[in-house]
């Protein structure tokens, strides 16, 4: 394989499967915190 | 809302009758397996060696950030919001716009007939990867001994080869889609997107350690920078980016209702994407790096084997199979990929239908399965288990997609947008319980960009239509099944928006109890999260 073909391949997974990760953190974090507030407020 | 308790605890009633996805995950999957279809496995990697190769990566990177995600955004916002099929939701956003859910629908309706069809193909082939049945000469094993096409000309002789696998194929689509939302789509997800994911890493493994992949790869991933500046490619990957994503089309409208209401749906909808591109990038490195193995095997280039849909599917790779060593282990794993990627895109298409019908008759599950899969079947199996199958399907996939999914995609949009400028209150919606927040940008890549995008993809299209018949088929086939068939789509959705609604139907706007906002304790009680249906009792089959 050429340098630019590896090059771009990589790029390619880290965009791409980097976007993936960082928007599944943010989703379990972001989801931690909404269910966490929705137990902090019982029913009254 | 302003609703009375009363209403609200009979919206709640009215939801857990419909069902829903028990949690986000199973939401989550669901999307992603109604996104991952045949297009991500046999489509991306040829649009993307076409189309500049690893340069390509950022026209698709742009239009799935300013066009595909945003898109998704707003069938999840309609759908969550408004807690209904496409034409319900569309009626609770406006009630004049109920036809463009109707328009949808019927659009899922043409597509499940045909799709089914490829499936079937696929499901024989995982078999006949085994003893690689098709011997020596894959194209002519496909069109004649499998398909048996002759003339371009429509008849009614049937083909038990293909016959019996799309019978097994309606078969089990009825009974995922009579087991409900939950316990069919569901569950289906649950199973069969981590199966997807484990076949396809161990295929592309397999493809990786082929002699020739590396040049494979090359060939996909080189860049050439001169093709960003044509046209053509940014309108290649808008339109790979939007047909991938099934958005536009009420898949996502319909799953989005099937969402409990306090759901982080902008990060849902990252997840879905982004899943939705790694899995085209997966298909990519496996297809090509497959695809030059065979190329080096030949002693010709890359480009002279690189092809895609049926052609790749049917053709290529059975070719691949019979020179790779252990060949039918990637056969059983790219044609069972195909299988299932297919199964939970089609029960996506499916559901869209189902669920309409749900809401506009009231009827039970079971009821509203039988009566939209049995005759969508029957349809399927007398137009494409015939000799001349292959015809109408190509035709009819490629002016539904082109001229159906991509027109009404782009008219809902300008509608909810422009039209009905719903967009502020959509956005709100989703920032109830969303991250990262959607505001002033989502609403001018939905109202502005997207559609843009989306037109010049159609103009191209149309463009190469009309200079010539497409890929030469003669006029009444292309009349009968392309133009008139398309044409009709939006008759047909407008006048079905003309039958009554089932008494007590809640219109005019999202439904009382929907809210997100709410404060929990004040719906505590009637907060029809689907989670809760095997709780309290409820199922889908739970009549009045």
């Amino acid at each position: 394989m050429s340098t630019a073909a590896i090059v771009m391949m990589v790029v390619a997974m880290v965009v791409i499967w980097g976007g993936l990760g960082l928007a599944v953190a943010s989703l379990l974090r972001h989801g931690a915190v909404e269910d966490r507030a929705e137990n902090l407020h019982p029913e009254r | 809302m302003g609703a009375s308790a009363g209403h609200v605890a009979e919206q709640a009633d009215v939801e857990r009758r419909r069902g829903g996805f028990s949690s986000r995950r199973v939401f989550i999957l669901a999307a992603i397996g109604s996104a991952v279809g045949l297009g991500n496995i046999w489509r991306f990697p040829y649009v993307a060696y076409e189309n500049g190769g690893g340069a390509f990566v950022l026209p698709y990177l742009v239009a799935l950030l300013t066009a595909g995600i945003p898109f998704l955004l707003l069938d999840y916002a309609i759908g969550h919001r408004h807690r209904g099929s496409a034409p319900l939701s569309f009626a609770r956003l406006r009630r004049g716009t109920e036809g463009l859910g109707w328009w949808q629908v019927g659009i899922c309706f043409v597509i499940a007939i045909y799709y089914a069809a490829v499936l079937a193909w696929a499901l024989r082939y995982t078999v006949f990867s085994v003893d690689r049945a098709w011997g020596s000469d894959p194209e002519g094993f496909f069109f004649g001994e499998f398909l048996q096409a002759g003339d371009v000309r429509v008849t009614a002789d049937v083909v038990p080869g293909v016959l019996v696998p799309l019978a097994l194929v309606w078969l089990l689509v009825l009974v995922i889609m009579a087991l409900g939302v939950q316990r069919g789509i569901g569950a289906t997800s649950l199973v069969f997107i981590p199966v997807l994911v484990l076949a396809f890493a161990a295929l592309v493994v397999q493809a990786l350690l082929l002699p020739g992949a590396g040049a494979g790869l090359d060939a996909l991933f080189t860049p050439d920078w001169s093709a960003l500046t044509e046209p053509s490619v940014w309108a290649a990957a808008f339109g790979q980016i939007f047909f991938s994503l099934s958005v536009g089309f009420g898949i996502m409208i319909t799953y989005a209702s099937y969402v409990r209401r306090r759901e982080d749906m902008i990060g849902s909808g990252l997840v879905v994407g982004f899943s939705n591109s790694s899995f085209e990038l997966l298909a990519g490195i496996g297809v090509f790096a497959a695809l030059g193995f065979m190329a080096q095997a030949n002693g010709v280039a890359v480009g002279e084997v690189a092809s895609d849909g049926i052609g790749l599917a049917f053709i290529a790779f059975p070719a691949i199979i019979n020179e790779a060593p252990a060949g039918a282990v990637l056969g059983v794993l790219f044609f069972g990929s195909l299988v299932i990627a297919g199964l939970t895109s089609l029960v996506s298409v499916i559901e869209v239908v189902i669920s309409a019908v749900r809401d506009k008759l009231d009827t039970g599950r079971l009821t509203a399965t039988l009566g939209v899969v049995v005759p969508v079947a029957v349809l399927s199996l007398v137009l494409f288990s015939t000799t001349s199958g292959i015809y109408v399907l190509d035709v009819v996939d490629h002016f539904v997609n082109q001229y159906g999914i991509l027109v009404v995609a782009l008219v809902s949009m300008l509608v909810v947008a422009w039209g009905l400028r719903a967009l502020v209150g959509l956005g709100e919606h989703l920032n109830v319980h969303g991250r990262p927040r959607v505001g002033t940008g989502w609403r001018v890549l939905t109202s502005v960009v997207a559609p843009a995008g989306l037109a010049i993809v159609l103009v191209l299209g149309l463009r190469d239509d009309l200079a010539a018949p497409y890929e030469g088929y003669p006029t009444w086939l292309l009349l009968v099944f392309g133009w008139l068939m398309v044409a009709a789509l939006p008759l047909v959705g407008f006048l079905l928006a003309r039958l009554p609604w089932r008494a007590g139907t809640h219109l005019d706007g999202p439904p009382p109890g929907s809210d997100p906002a709410a404060p929990l304790h004040a719906t505590a009680t009637t907060d029809p999260s689907p989670g809760d249906h095997r709780e309290t009792g409820h199922d889908e089959e739970g009549h009045r």
